[in-house]
Formats: C-alpha cells, sequence, structure tokens
C-alpha cells in the first residue's frame, strides 16, 4: 500500500531535500522502514534503538500515533503520514 | 389651517442652551426621538428613548400628566418637530422642541452620555469591529478590557503586537531582554531601522504607542526563568507565545498550567509554521503535544537556518487572530488542533493534539511541581541558552 510520508523543513537535508515521499507499508513502522532503507540519516535523526525518539510526532490522517498503536498504527492506502518534530523558532 | 396654527402654537421651539438650563433646573421630561443605534452613541443625560415609530402608542405610558413639561430633541431637529406634532395632537400642552439636536447640543460643548463606554473617538477607530455583529460595541469593550502578554517581541511577536495594538487590546506586555538588531529587521515589523540597538521591548511599545494611544504597553525587559514567570504572567488573561528557544516554551507551559492561562503558541522555521492554543484542562498542554524538547544539536533555530519574514508574519497573525477570539468568545480557537502551514506550497494541515494522560503537568495523575523545579528536564542544562524571541 503506497502512502504519502510528509517530511517537515528541518530534516529535508536527510531525504535529498524532498518534501513529500512515497512508500509502502501496512503500518507506520513498515512505512517508515521503506523509507529509511533510501535515506538512512532520517533515522538517526528520529528512532533510537528501533522507537521513535519523544520529541518527535508521527501523525495518520491527523492523529498522533502514541495516541494509537504507535509503530504498529495501521496505515491505509493513500493515506498521509506526518513527520513532525517540535520547533521552537520564534 | 387653523387646526394647524394651534397645533404649532402648542410647541415652543427651544435653543440646546435653553433646553440644558431647564434640564439643570429640574421638572422637565426630555425625550430623545431619534433611533436606538444611535441613543447608544450618544445622548443626553437623564433623556428617555422613545423612537419615532412607537412614540404615538408609548408616550402616554412614559408621560400620563399632559401637562407635564416635556422637551423633545432628536438629531437634528426634524424628527423630534413631527414627534412634538403627535403629542400636541393626543392632548400634550407643554411641549418644547429643542432645535439643531444633539448635534447642536455637542457642537455648543453640552455634554453627552454614551451607553457603550467608548469615546466618540473609539467608536470611530474601532468602526470597523463595531460594524461586526460578532463584536460590536461589546465586543470591542472586551478588547479594550483585555490583558495580553507577548513572550518575544522577534519574529512572531512583532506582528502578534501590532494587531492586537490596533485591534484596541487595552494592555499588552511584551517580554524580551533583546536589543533590535539589523538582521531582526527583514520580519520583525515593529522595529525599525533607526532603533537598532534599542531594547525591544522599549521599541515595540514606541510603535505601539504611535498606533493606538488606548494601548498601554507594559515591557519586561529581562529574560523569564523559574523565579519569575508567576508573578510576570499572573496579571494577564491570555499569553502568546513566540520565544525562540524550548527552556522558556516549557516553563512557560508549566506557569500556565498552574495559573490556568491560555497559551497561544506558534513557532516558526524557514518556510514552515506552528500554531495551537493551550487552554489548561479543557485542552491539551504543550507537554500533551511534545513531551519532551528535541536535543540542542537536533533544536535548529531561525538564527541559524533562516526564516522567510512574510511567513513568519502569517503565523503571528494567526495568533492575534487567535487571541481576539479568546477575547471575544468567538470562534473556534485552536484548542486540541494543531495547525502547520507550509509556504512554500502554500498549504495548511491540522492535526489533532490529544490530552496525554501521562502529562506529567495536566495529566490526572501529575505530580505537585514545585517552584524551582518548573520547565526543567532531567537534561535542563543540555539546552540552555537563546534568547526570547530574538
Amino acid at each position: 500500500m503506497a502512502v504519502t510520508v510528509k517530511i517537515p523543513t528541518q530534516l529535508r537535508a536527510t531525504t535529498g531535500g524532498q518534501a513529500d515521499l512515497s512508500a509502502e507499508g501496512s503500518t507506520v513502522g513498515e512505512v517508515l522502514d521503506a523509507v529509511f532503507a533510501e535515506h538512512g540519516d532520517l533515522r538517526d535523526r528520529i528512532t533510537e534503538n528501533g522507537e521513535l525518539r519523544r520529541f518527535v510526532n508521527v501523525y495518520v490522517g491527523g492523529e498522533d500515533i502514541r495516541f494509537g498503536e504507535g509503530l504498529a498504527t495501521a496505515v491505509s492506502d493513500g493515506a498521509e503520514v506526518t513527520i513532525l518534530p517540535a520547533v521552537a523558532g520564534g | 389651517m387653523a387646526t394647524e396654527q394651534a397645533e404649532q402654537q402648542a410647541v415652543e421651539e427651544i435653543t440646546p442652551q435653553e433646553a440644558f438650563t431647564e434640564l439643570d433646573e429640574g421638572g422637565v421630561k426630555l425625550i430623545d426621538t431619534r433611533e436606538p443605534y444611535e441613543y447608544e452613541e450618544s445622548h443626553i443625560e437623564g433623556s428617555e428613548l422613545i423612537p419615532p415609530g412607537v412614540i404615538a402608542d408609548r408616550i402616554e405610558a412614559a408621560v400620563p400628566d399632559k401637562s407635564q413639561r416635556i422637551i423633545l430633541q432628536c438629531r437634528s431637529g426634524a424628527r423630534s418637530w413631527d414627534a412634538a406634532q403627535v403629542l400636541a395632537a393626543k392632548g400634550y400642552t407643554n411641549l418644547a422642541n429643542m432645535g439643531g439636536g444633539i448635534l447642536e447640543w455637542e457642537a455648543q460643548g453640552l455634554p453627552v452620555a454614551s451607553d457603550s463606554g467608548l469615546t466618540p473617538e473609539q467608536r470611530d477607530r474601532y468602526s470597523r469591529h463595531i460594524l461586526l455583529p460578532e463584536v460590536g460595541v461589546e465586543g470591542q469593550l472586551k478588547l479594550l478590557n483585555a490583558k495580553v502578554l507577548l513572550l518575544g517581541a522577534g519574529g512572531l511577536g512583532a506582528p502578534t503586537a501590532l494587531y492586537l495594538a490596533a485591534a484596541g487590546i487595552g494592555t499588552i506586555g511584551i517580554v524580551d531582554d533583546d536589543v533590535v538588531d539589523a538582521s531582526n529587521l527583514q520580519r520583525q515589523v515593529i522595529h525599525n531601522t533607526s532603533r537598532v540597538g534599542t531594547p525591544k521591548s522599549s521599541s515595540a511599545r514606541q510603535t505601539i504607542e504611535e498606533l493606538n494611544p488606548d494601548v498601554e504597553v507594559v515591557e519586561y525587559n529581562y529574560r523569564l526563568d523559574a523565579s519569575n514567570i508567576l508573578e510576570t504572567i499572573e496579571d494577564y488573561d491570555i499569553i502568546v507565545d513566540g520565544a525562540d528557544n524550548f527552556p522558556t516554551r516549557y516553563l512557560l507551559n508549566d506557569a500556565s498550567v498552574r495559573l490556568r492561562k491560555p497559551v497561544v503558541s506558534a513557532s516558526i522555521l524557514s518556510f514552515d509554521g506552528q500554531i495551537s492554543t493551550f487552554i489548561p484542562y479543557e485542552g491539551p498542554c504543550y507537554r500533551c503535544l511534545y513531551p519532551t524538547p528535541p536535543p540542542p544539536e537536533l533544536a535548529p533555530s531561525c538564527s541559524a537556518n533562516g526564516v522567510l519574514g512574510a511567513m513568519a508574519g502569517q503565523m503571528g497573525l494567526l495568533q492575534a487572530n487567535e487571541v481576539l477570539k479568546l477575547v471575544l468568545g468567538i470562534g473556534e480557537p485552536l484548542v486540541g488542533r494543531l495547525l502547520l502551514y507550509e509556504a512554500l506550497g502554500t498549504r495548511f494541515t491540522e492535526l489533532k493534539v490529544r490530552r496525554d494522560p501521562e502529562c506529567p503537568i495536566c495529566g490526572p495523575n501529575a505530580p505537585e511541581v514545585p517552584e524551582s523545579e518548573m520547565g526543567k528536564f532531567p537534561d535542563y542544562e543540555a539546552f540552555c541558552g537563546g534568547h526570547v524571541g530574538s
């Protein structure tokens, strides 16, 4: 199942500047693994020991996966996965 | 013909000054024959409003004694003259029409009252707010009585402050310990070239005072920390977070949850912005959204990464918009919602933010946090540095 992964500005250096990536997978974890296979640096930026870092939120269809099944949260075909780190700029 | 003459004789034409003298002496009933919206704007103290369309029906209840001295008055004297004829026909015998109406009364410098609580200058200045049924005079008074604290007079705080000041927010506090730098001027529109080197809080104050004398500006030219945050925010109704560093954001969150102050929080970087409104215990708090800050090496700042000036302005104005809605009690604030804005694609994305049952600050099992511990994390020292709003 193909989903769109949205990469925020401050992480785009790890994706060659790409803002939207297309990836396959039936859970958030699978989708991210597919993305990491292409963009290894992103893995280091947002995960630690296979878990999402606490300051990075991931949303599927506008819902934070922390309040769902975490990385096991299911994604449907055409879903939008948003990666969102906290930003403090003012 | 004879009847008309009799009617006209029954109505005496008097000047505003004569009316003023009679009213001062007492025993006179003054009736204002305009419409309610006119009366609300300004009227003569002690007058009773009876619009022309209903005066024939209401006069006998308002003035049962037909020999009572009645002065009638409208805007220019025409509608009240007609009303006087109606009263004369009903048998009222002691009638006077105030020539020139309230326009002439005001032109003579005689005193007027206003139900609105707004001065004539304010009615003019805020007329485009007052014309909105959702705002009106009542809403404008709420804005004038509101106290809003801005954390930072920087990329976000500068545009927010300008629009809140223009809107007539009565008290605007500005916390910023930085001075204006030439590199700020690309987006921090409340400052200007001649004020480079001036403290941002006083530069912002100068601009606001020139824009709107109704606004009282309170400067806090210091850095927020656990020892001063509670006393800094306690007198304000709403806090606007435009801080440029994580320690201040978490500190503000912890203090605002304790004092139950709503926070309109935004952040900006490069071409992207985020905004949400945190109302303690009604919706999530900042820690529900972001349980921990990123480590410093992964916490980019505008100074290192750049930021598109107009995007900062857009996010600041979304904050101002949230503040106005909260003060007025209208619309739907961004409670439980995080709005992302991507300026390059001109795209908005809305994400849900839930209250975290595990939240260490607003969760049901949140421990009592001593003041000295507010805003802290085990690795707090790791991310100090950065100035509010710079």
